[in-house]
């Protein structure tokens, strides 16, 4: 099956998923296309870009600064603010506590580094309490490894492990934007996946990893961080589903042709030698689901909306409006129900029924 | 969301143009809105950028923070901005009226109010915030500020505090209120773009609904229309032009980030009064003007409030003032989805796919029926509507009707699209009807279970009588010299 896979990407390395990327895996669980694209280790970024339908996403270096900024001063001293913060979070009756600079090793050292670190760390008393920084986790994603480098400090004490997540957008009188939060804990998630993965492989007890995840993020208007504990087991949850049904993607392959492959094919310049028609024509064979929400999660969104408005979808407008339409998934057949120039198919009675009411009341309102 | 709805955008795409989902506006439109559009430097909660605000089309004035993290700079924009939003607030409170109020004492209200009009919701938090950052600050102490700034704050908290509430227009977003009009062929979340939006609803000669909403989806020929700048532009066009301002805060590199942001706001400026001339031509619905009495009493008590020297919003609502709070939200919401019924056949037609409303033609009437004997004895005119609507009110519902202001009747009885009704209030003192009270027939008619009665507000004890399971009596609050001083960095 890895042939197959290896077979889509083509002659490239694998894309690594960081855990961003991994975080959105289950963004859209029912799309084949993104599924397999992830599963095969496909630069969707490039691939968009290729077919002309490049992601409109983009970080102002604003916000870079600014998350580089505030990051650089919990992580001060040794994480001599983050120790303060958690002191008061967790009521720690620590005064010190020892730092880890992972990254002090070599960049091809650090992920064995990690290891052999959290395992002295998972044996030795529990009564040392320490922070990594840097450190480097690895995943196995649909039989590929990919390396997870959280900003984030994995702390121990007490024989517990938590991660810590380091965000910029600021904690409003106790108040953080939702979405902001969620996107976090979804990113934290992996991250305590990874190295639960890690203490089990180790032959700890995985559970030792906390499902309490600490946020930091700018108190208020100002730099000052504030720690708060977020509970990730339902994102875990959703995850590990994920990654585990990615595992399963030879039943995804089963349906695709003989053949077909998403290789860019670069010259020695890097440059994509295939056709931007051929490669679209060669994703189009794996269906998608699109739906609105893929706008903000998916590089490969635009090429998927601009598919779904060529094939007339409802997916187009929303679930929202999909279920208002009974289900109906073309936007010909609704209006050819509504309109009456369609005959309800078996089991559609229903449906073309409210349909056909709506367009009259419509029509008799607008007159 | 409604299959009426749904089925308005399928219509958008085959036609390649929005459909209008009301037949009547339902917001109030001031004739002199103060449209306002933050920019805020991206990565910050509330850092502003720049600002375009101003009440006149042809004449809007621009504020630009050339370094958005200087404090001072900051809190000088909030008082520029000051400068323009206050005389506008403040200046209608200068005429009033006497409300007589049955069995309380009369009050002044004042004639009309402000009205703020921003590109989109997020637009509405960041006002929140900005109120929230200044609304503190003073004018003595360490970090003074000038005077404008925290009664600006308070304004502006007021103001996003409000939006919240169903059905109100003193701030008004310009993607909710024309989605409230109109269905585009496109998701909500692509409605979210003022450009995108608008192109769907006002597409410019030549261009199809998609193909406009297509093109505005581009960042340089369709600038955000804020709080958040376009990636791009920060990093390719703002980021050098606040770097030179920083290396030499001279008057041209002022003038360098103003002509960045100018950019930027400019073609939203067009597009947010394009967007008031759209609703203005929108007839308005018969129930906006009570909304918006509502919405002059609020700011009338809120400026007394402020005249008078109370203390800013608190940070946070006490439990028996959160518990009220949503107790309003709510009442305003139900009242707010009946008020729109009511006023619009269209947005009625949606009850009337549920079986919550029909309509129809009355048949028969007998309007001096009447029921019970003696002195007991009650007028009870009885009507017959034939209707085509699947009705799904059962007998003993009461119904009211848009129709007749202060009309109810009870269903009798539901027969094969023939609906009995017994009119039980509206029809006078008299012991005959009195004229017009009864639908005669031939009459067209509307029903709904849906009312708009009076609602008492929920029984809340006194906030120093919250019960210990509330976190007993809430502190006054009293703002710190914490609050006053908070970091702004």
């Amino acid at each position: 099956m890895n042939g197959r896979l290896d077979e889509l990407r083509g002659p490239v390395p694998s894309h690594p998923h960081d855990a961003r990327a991994i975080a959105a895996l289950a963004a859209n669980p029912g799309c084949a296309r993104r599924a397999l694209l992830d599963a095969a280790g496909v630069d969707k970024d490039r691939t968009a870009r290729h077919v002309g339908f490049p992601a409109p996403f983009g970080q102002s270096q604003f916000a870079i600064t600014r998350g580089n900024v505030f990051e650089a001063l919990v992580k001060e001293n040794g994480c001599a603010e983050l120790l303060r913060l958690l002191r008061e979070l967790l009521g720690l009756p620590v005064s010190e506590v020892g730092y880890q600079d992972v990254e002090n090793v070599g960049a091809h050292l650090r992920h064995s580094h990690t290891r052999a670190l959290i395992d002295r760390a998972a044996r030795e008393s529990e009564e040392t309490a320490v922070f990594y920084d840097h450190p480097l986790f690895s995943l196995e994603i649909a039989g590929h490894t990919s390396y997870l480098e959280p900003d984030v400090v994995a702390f121990q004490l007490g024989g517990r492990f938590h991660i810590v997540e380091i965000k910029s957008f600021g904690v409003i009188d106790g108040q953080a934007e939702p979405q902001k939060v969620a996107g976090a804990a979804r990113q934290a998630a992996v991250y305590v996946l990874a190295l639960r993965t890690l203490l089990a492989e180790l032959g700890h007890d995985p559970e030792r990893v906390s499902h309490d995840v600490v946020l930091v993020c700018p108190e208020n208007f100002a730099n000052r961080p504030t720690a708060t504990l977020v509970d990730v087991r339902k994102q875990l949850a959703v995850l590990r589903r994920q990654l585990a049904r990615m595992t399963r993607v030879d039943r995804l392959l089963e349906g695709i042709p003989e053949g077909l492959t998403f290789d860019l094919a670069p010259d020695r310049d890097g440059v994509p030698t295939r056709s931007a028609q051929e490669l679209a024509e060669a994703l189009c064979q794996v269906p998608a689901r699109y739906a609105p929400d893929c706008l903000s999660t998916c590089d490969m969104c635009m090429f998927c909306r601009d598919e779904a408005r060529g094939n007339g979808s409802t997916d187009l407008l929303g679930r929202q409006v999909r279920d208002e339409l009974g289900g109906v998934s073309g936007m010909a057949e609704a209006l050819g129900l509504a309109e009456g120039t369609l005959e309800p198919a078996e089991g559609q009675e229903e449906v073309a029924r409210l349909l056909r009411t709506a367009n009259l009341l419509r029509e008799e309102c607008l007159r | 969301m409604s299959a009426l709805t749904a089925l308005a955008q399928l219509r958008a795409i085959r036609d390649g143009i929005a459909q209008p989902i009301t037949t009547v506006r339902h917001c109030h439109l001031a004739p002199h809105p103060m449209v306002f559009i933050p920019l805020r430097l991206a990565g910050e909660a509330a850092a502003p950028m720049g600002a375009m605000v101003g009440t006149d089309p042809g004449h809007p004035r621009l504020l630009v923070v050339p370094q958005p993290r200087n404090r001072d700079l900051r809190f000088a924009f909030t008082a520029e901005l000051a400068e323009v939003v206050l005389p506008y607030i403040e200046g209608f409170g200068k005429t009033t009226e006497t409300i007589e109020k049955k069995g309380g004492e009369p009050y002044e209200r004042c004639l009309d109010a402000p009205q703020i009009l921003v590109p989109n919701p997020q637009a509405v938090t960041f006002v929140g915030l900005l109120g929230r950052s200044t609304r503190f600050r003073r004018v003595d102490g360490p970090y003074p500020v000038h005077p404008s700034v925290p009664l600006l704050g308070r304004w502006l908290t007021y103001f996003a505090d409000r939006s919240q509430h169903p059905g109100s227009s003193l701030l008004l977003t310009a993607t909710e209120a024309l989605g409230a009009h109109w269905a585009t062929g496109q998701s909500g979340l692509e409605d979210a773009n003022l450009a995108a939006l608008l192109g769907w609803i006002d597409p410019p000669e030549g261009m199809t609904g998609p193909g406009a909403a297509e093109e505005a989806e581009d960042p340089l020929l369709w600038p955000p229309a804020g709080p958040a700048t376009d990636p791009g532009f920060d990093n390719e066009v703002l980021g050098p032009a606040v770097r030179a301002y920083e290396e030499a805060p001279t008057e041209r590199a002022v003038e360098r980030v103003a002509q960045a942001l100018r950019t930027q706001l400019e073609p939203t400026w067009r597009l947010m009064w394009r967007s008031v001339e759209l609703l203005r031509a929108l007839p308005e619905g018969a129930r906006v003007k009570d909304r918006w009495d509502v919405d002059r009493g609020s700011f009338t008590r809120f400026l007394e409030r402020v005249t008078e020297g109370g203390p800013p919003q608190a940070r946070r609502d006490g439990a028996v003032g959160a518990a009220a709070r949503l107790a309003g939200l709510e009442r305003a919401r139900a009242s707010y989805d009946v008020q729109r019924a009511y006023d619009d056949p269209l947005v009625m037609a949606e009850y009337r796919l549920t079986g919550e409303a029909f309509a129809g033609t009355v048949t028969a009437a007998d309007p001096e029926h009447t029921e019970g004997e003696g002195r007991s004895r009650k007028l009870r005119p009885l009507i017959t509507v034939r209707t085509e609507d699947q009705v799904r009110l059962t007998p003993g519902a009461t119904v009211g009707s848009p129709d007749r202001r202060g009309h109810a009747a009870e269903i009798v009885e539901v027969v094969d699209g023939e609906v009995t009704l017994k009119i039980t209030k509206g029809m006078g003192r008299g012991r005959t009807p009195s004229p017009g009270s009864v639908p005669e027939p031939g009459e067209r008619v509307t029903y709904t279970s849906l009312t708009d009665d009076f609602q008492s507000s929920a029984a809340l004890p006194d906030p120093e009588l919250t019960p210990w399971t509330h976190g007993g009596p809430p502190q006054e609050y009293v703002p710190s010299d914490e609050d006053a001083q908070e970091e702004w960095s």
